[in-house]
């Protein structure tokens, strides 16, 4: 480790890692309560089911994402420039900052005084630490947006002309997204939130808060994918031993996720009152636009992974999927969660879709979605890439391939059982979020199905053992010099090919700008005008 | 860019990106069609309420069934840490049943799944669906948005009677 960026890369890693573990643990108590093995009353700091709910979803959505995220794009986006990061010192206030924010929210999480769900709707009130904790992890980010932005201006001035590096141009567009998209959780937290829990104003309200959350809430989601695209996008083609299939049609896709990503929350609350029906009909109508550049990524990465396997020898439609290399945990880990994502996506379709959303709204289906998203398509994906960047990092190969790839169809499977069930519970009318082991009214066809959840999560828990055991063993045992980095795959047809268009932001930021301000300007201004907040504060568990 | 046209690439990602723009927008021609043909009624912009002023509030005051006409119902319940009032709601098959909901408190759901009933109750807000009962029997309904510790006990009963 000879870069400050490598340092700094392996210390968000840590953090992330350390809350993957937590929000696993607490995950696999939960899966086991829905089999009716209920644990906490024998957990140590783990007060209730709710309890570990909570610190299940900041630890898995909220944390293991955003810090991995804040240490893979970086890292990514200055190997591709071939630069170091502008501001080196910056970037480590980052890091500490973020790490102080987190600590501070930690203290009333795992002390069972911000039992809200990541979602933190008030008037459920969470100790002030935990949103302004939350918060400045959120200005993190920006600080991060900041640096690598800084970073590819340099690089500009210095190869003027020149198309920015494919990975570098997608780290730019996720956290431009996401400063973007971060603004409505922002104005929650610093005009609601954080004034109402340090007891400055009297009341909240929770249509508002709702609105502002889900602003961010829904892109959030694509703050998570792009970085596992990026990966898909410009390294799995290489790690598969092909190309990638088209430069120009990823830069699109990726575009297109700038622009369209943040205005559609609304599809998070059709069924909430209070909102017009027209504007959750504008969203609905959004979120099936934003289908278009997921379509157009899984178009392309497959067919860059067809090119790879087609040069190992692959033949036919469908048969070359066997000659990809299987037995690289990095390629594994990545191809099975795109398997996954392709019924996430699907998934995705059907909670937006402004009718088919009033039979799953809420309930389990909800979960098991979410689990194909964001607990496979990104966590097995930055898996597969842990596989060669701790070990890049720690300086030592991987301890053992073969672990990690039983570890990765572990994963694999233990989704399937886990996922497919929880949609089917969803179906029959099983709410999320719920205590089901100690509901009074579980339907005989959930009892029947319910075993199946403890199982998919305790094959999910283990495989997440089988991770952590490799990578500690790597540090700690193993011995042989670390592999090269992936290298950034070549394109079949190249960025010499994509309109000059692409490679500007003002014009693609305005339209971003455009379309939330049309989206969501008029409901958000009669909201900020009739609001009365007058709802009192509650904590309840 | 013109040396780009005729490439194989190129005639593959036509090939792919027509169809691509095609399908969202066919399933949302669809998605209207179904909504709006099938009369599907989401919550729009009901009213506020003072949320800490329910229990002085009409209809709220007074929850409960109400019969508008024969077959033809209103409930007006409230939803608080942790049950619903009324708790149990009892109708002749072949009812519509009109739902007027409230919370007094935090954010609470109302799921009746075989009825398709499926709202977010939240303080300072009226929520309204409306759904018919046709066949006999009795309709689970519970919270199904996290609302405190015992939120897992917060549920209900619609019980739909054989008409004689």
């Amino acid at each position: 480790m000879t870069r400050s960026e490598d340092r700094l890369t392996a210390a968000f890693l840590l953090v992330a890692l350390v809350a993957l573990f937590g929000g696993v643990l607490t995950g696999f108590f939960q899966a086991i309560e829905h089999a009716g093995v209920d644990v906490y009353p024998s957990t140590p700091i783990v007060k209730s089911y709710y309890h570990s709910l909570t610190l299940h979803g900041v630890l898995n959505v909220l944390v293991w994402t955003t810090f991995f995220i804040c240490g893979f794009v970086p890292f990514l986006t200055t190997r591709a420039l071939g630069t170091r990061l502008a501001r080196p010192g910056l970037a480590w206030l980052t890091f500490w900052l973020m790490l102080g924010g987190l600590l501070l929210a930690a203290i009333p999480l795992v002390g069972n005084a911000a039992t809200v769900m990541f979602t933190f709707y008030p008037p459920l009130k969470a100790h002030w630490a935990f949103y302004v904790g939350l918060t400045l992890v959120v200005v993190g980010t920006w600080l991060v947006t900041l640096n690598l932005a800084l970073t590819w201006r340099a690089w500009r001035r210095q190869h003027p002309g020149e198309r920015t590096p494919l990975a570098a141009f997608m780290g730019l567009v996720t956290f431009a997204m996401w400063t973007l998209a971060s603004l409505g959780l922002a104005a929650e937290m610093l005009v609601m939130l954080i004034p109402w829990s340090l007891g400055l104003i009297a009341g909240t309200d929770a249509l508002l808060g709702r609105a502002l959350f889900w602003f961010t809430g829904h892109p959030i989601v694509y703050f998570w994918l792009l970085p596992a695209y990026m990966s898909w996008y410009t390294l799995a083609p290489r790690q598969a031993g092909g190309k990638l299939f088209s430069d120009p049609l990823a830069r699109t896709s990726f575009i297109l996720f700038l622009v369209l990503s943040t205005p559609l929350g609304f599809h998070h609350q059709y069924t909430d009152p209070g909102i017009q029906i027209g504007w959750k009909l504008v969203h609905a109508f959004l979120t099936f636009a934003v289908f278009f550049p997921s379509l157009l990524t899984f178009f392309n990465v497959v067919a860059s992974l067809e090119s790879g396997a087609r040069a190992r020898g692959g033949r036919g439609w469908v048969a070359w999927v066997a000659r990809l290399p299987w037995g690289d945990p990095s390629l594994a880990a990545q191809v099975l969660a795109m398997l996954l994502f392709a019924f996430g996506g699907i998934g995705g379709l059907i909670n937006a879709s402004y009718n088919l959303n009033l039979i799953v709204h809420n309930t389990a289906w909800i979960v098991g979605h979410l689990h194909l998203t964001v607990g496979t398509a990104v966590t097995l994906t930055f898996m597969g890439v842990s596989y060669w960047l701790v070990p890049y990092l720690a300086g030592r190969a991987l301890w053992s391939r073969r672990l990690a790839l039983v570890q990765v169809w572990s994963w694999f499977v233990g989704m399937i059982v886990f996922s497919n069930t929880l949609h089917r519970l969803g179906l029959m009318g099983m709410p999320r979020r719920t205590m089901i082991g100690a509901a009074p009214y579980v339907l005989p066809e959930w009892k029947a199905l319910l075993p199946l959840v403890g199982i998919g999560g305790t094959l999910l828990f283990l495989s997440s053992v089988l991770f952590f055991l490799n990578l500690v063993l790597t540090l700690v045992v193993s011995r042989a010099p670390a592999p090269a980095v992936p290298a950034f795959a070549e394109a079949l047809s190249g960025p010499d090919h994509a309109p000059a268009i692409l490679d500007r932001w003002r014009p693609w930021l305005a339209l971003a700008v455009v379309l939330i301000a049309i989206a969501y300007g008029p409901t958000l201004v009669r909201l900020a005008l009739t609001t009365p907040f007058n709802t009192p504060g509650l904590r309840v568990w | 860019m013109a040396t780009r046209k005729g490439t194989t690439v190129y005639l593959y990602e036509l090939a792919w990106i027509l169809p691509s723009f095609a399908i969202p927008v066919g399933m949302l021609v669809a998605l209207v069609v179904t909504a709006f043909g099938a009369g599907i009624h989401l919550p729009g912009l009901e009213r506020r309420i003072d949320p800490t002023k329910v229990a002085e509030t009409p209809p709220f005051d007074k929850p409960g069934l109400v019969e508008l006409a024969p077959g033809r119902y209103e409930v007006r319940m409230t939803a608080q840490i942790w049950s619903f009032a009324p708790r149990e709601i009892r109708v002749p098959a072949g009812s519509t049943v009109r739902f007027w909901v409230t919370s007094k408190d935090v954010v609470h759901g109302l799921l009746i799944p075989k009825a398709n009933v499926n709202l977010m109750l939240l303080p300072g807000q009226v929520a309204f669906a409306e759904a018919r009962f046709d066949t006999p029997g009795e309709y689970l309904m519970m919270c199904h948005e996290y609302c405190g510790i015992a939120h897992h006990t917060m549920a209900g009963t619609v019980i739909v009677e054989a008409r004689r």
